[in-house]
């Protein structure tokens, strides 16, 4: 003898309730996600993955205004690690024009990775 | 406080897996060699030390754009070894070089007309003539740049892979791919070119690059999209028509707004055989048979638990960080790494898989490392962690597997793991 089957009615809420299980575990979180970052970005694009973040990656390092802001970047640098460069070529600013040769040059790198340790 | 040019930025083994070479956002490279085995101490693998150190590339100025071009060491790729001497190349954003280490054990001495410190000898006082010796000296590791690979790309090079031909190897940057000669610096065939004619139409770049293990016309490249196109060399001299491509469908109802960003691949492998090939995307590994473009026929979970945090990861930029993968010389496990310094093995023989923490904290040395586990959702059993304590910023994007044995090489920010299992 077969068991009864179920009501039209009890399979209904079986599936129903199935389906609610499926939304909250695979599909919700994203878009939860998605709602939140809305919520806090309200402009932002709807292309996502389009041209604007795209370029931005394309374009990634950082820009100067001009090799001279660059070298002079760099020196700031390297000044704060090795504070026994030449004491003269620092001085060159505001005094007189300064030449190329003023300009501290980048010095290749006296540290070395503290992997060769 | 790291300093940043102590960030690892690449970990490679050499073809044999006695060297393994590093390089970090300074634009150093370190190689490390495993120690010859102690025939006393069967018991235990050779270490390995510090080989040789040396500054591959110096950061630069690209006058035209006034950006900088940083020396941060992209990847690194060993060439087999053909005699005494060892090659690699190197790749920074836009230079490729080639180096090769080389080691010297003997000099000559007992030169005439020079001292031993170099110092010419006045010729006057020279009375007898004697033949120069070559006598032995401690081993010294030099490290010279042999060819210089500039000026090709103008975009950013995110991927370096030698041939199977050992004469020839690509290049690829976010548009464009390049094959050398690795005899010739001043010459290069493009061979992908998916640069737009007009750039507002851009709607994806190229991630990663490889060939092929065994066919030397065969490469694949991966996409910021999730697709793998490979190409076929003696198709066409421009393979901008792909031979193959790979690409998982997805169903449109489950897209949201990271769906794009968390498809975007980076990293892809061959395995050993060549028979598949894995990529890594933001939350799964995914190994794909070469003879199948619909779908990967393996997936593995990396953290899933981060589905729920996309807007955070987003908002700090970790959901756009690129995590690499390995797989071991069987192609029986493969590797990635995650986040709080932890990294993921999965065996796709047995189904298993296992999260391991590089940390100097929580391991001692010669200690069997403990599997880690990360709490989702719910009641956090003890020694558990949950996703809200994971700290982002400790990522491991970088791991390598020795290409015989079961030594892993695992790249914490500016730390460095030599991980071996246990040999009885």
């Amino acid at each position: 003898m077969f068991p009864k089957p179920p009501s039209l009615g009890k399979v209904l809420i079986f599936w129903q309730s199935w389906w609610d299980t499926q939304e909250k575990e695979g599909i919700l979180p994203e878009r939860a996600e998605e709602a939140k970052l809305k919520a806090k970005y309200p402009s932002l694009g709807q292309k996502p993955g389009g041209s604007d973040f795209l370029m931005k990656r394309l374009q990634k390092g950082q820009k100067y205004f001009d090799s001279g802001d660059y070298n002079m970047a760099k020196a700031k640098m390297k000044n704060k690690q090795l504070p026994s460069a030449g004491p003269d070529k620092n001085l060159v600013t505001g005094d007189h024009i300064p030449t190329p040769q003023d300009l501290p040059q980048r010095k290749s790198s006296l540290v070395t990775s503290k992997l060769a340790g | 406080e790291i300093d940043w040019s102590d960030i690892i930025s690449t970990v490679e083994f050499n073809h044999s897996g006695e060297l393994l070479a590093t390089g970090d956002k300074g634009g150093r490279v370190v190689i490390f060699q495993q120690e010859q085995e102690n025939k006393i101490q069967s018991h235990s693998r050779g270490e390995y030390n510090v080989y040789s150190t040396f500054q591959s590339h110096e950061p630069e100025f690209d006058y035209l754009k006034s950006l900088e071009i940083e020396e941060k060491i992209n990847k690194i790729r060993w060439l087999p070894q053909k005699n005494a001497a060892q090659f690699l190349l190197s790749t920074n954003d836009k230079t490729i070089k080639l180096w090769k280490i080389s080691e010297r054990d003997k000099r000559p001495e007992g030169y005439n007309l020079k001292e031993e410190d170099g110092r010419y000898r006045d010729p006057t006082t020279v009375t007898t003539l004697r033949v120069p010796v070559f006598r032995p000296m401690d081993l010294m590791v030099e490290a010279s740049p042999r060819r210089i690979f500039a000026n090709a790309h103008t975009y950013h090079i995110n991927s370096i892979s030698i041939n199977s031909d050992y004469e020839t190897y690509l290049s690829a940057d976010d548009l464009r791919i390049n094959l050398w000669h690795l005899e010739i610096t001043d010459r290069s065939f493009n061979i992908v070119d998916i640069k737009p004619a007009n750039m507002e139409e851009l709607t994806e770049v190229i991630t990663a690059a490889e060939f092929h293990p065994n066919s030397c016309n065969t490469f694949v490249y991966s996409s910021s999209k999730g697709t793998i196109r490979l190409c076929d060399m003696r198709a066409s001299a421009l393979c901008d028509r792909h031979s193959k491509l790979f690409e998982e469908p997805e169903d449109p109802s489950n897209r949201s707004f990271f769906s794009e960003i968390i498809s975007s691949i980076s990293d892809v492998k061959f395995s050993h055989s060549g028979r598949y090939m894995m990529t890594r995307d933001y939350l799964s590994v995914k190994i794909w048979d070469l003879n199948m473009e619909n779908r990967p026929v393996e997936t593995y979970q990396v953290h899933e638990y981060l589905r729920s945090k996309l807007c955070s990861l987003y908002e700090n930029d970790c959901i756009f960080d690129k995590f690499e993968c390995c797989w071991n010389g069987s192609d029986s496990v493969v590797m990635t790494g995650s986040y709080n310094n932890f990294f993921r093995m999965f065996d796709r023989n047995t189904k298993r898989d296992i999260t391991l923490e590089a940390s100097r904290e929580n391991n001692k040395p010669r200690t069997v490392l403990k599997p880690r586990k990360v709490c989702a959702s719910g009641k956090r059993k003890k020694d558990e962690i949950s996703v809200d304590s994971l700290d982002f910023n400790k990522k491991i994007l970088h791991t390598a597997w020795h290409p015989k044995e079961n030594i892993i090489a695992v790249a914490t920010t500016n730390n460095l793991y030599i991980f071996q299992d246990k040999v009885n």
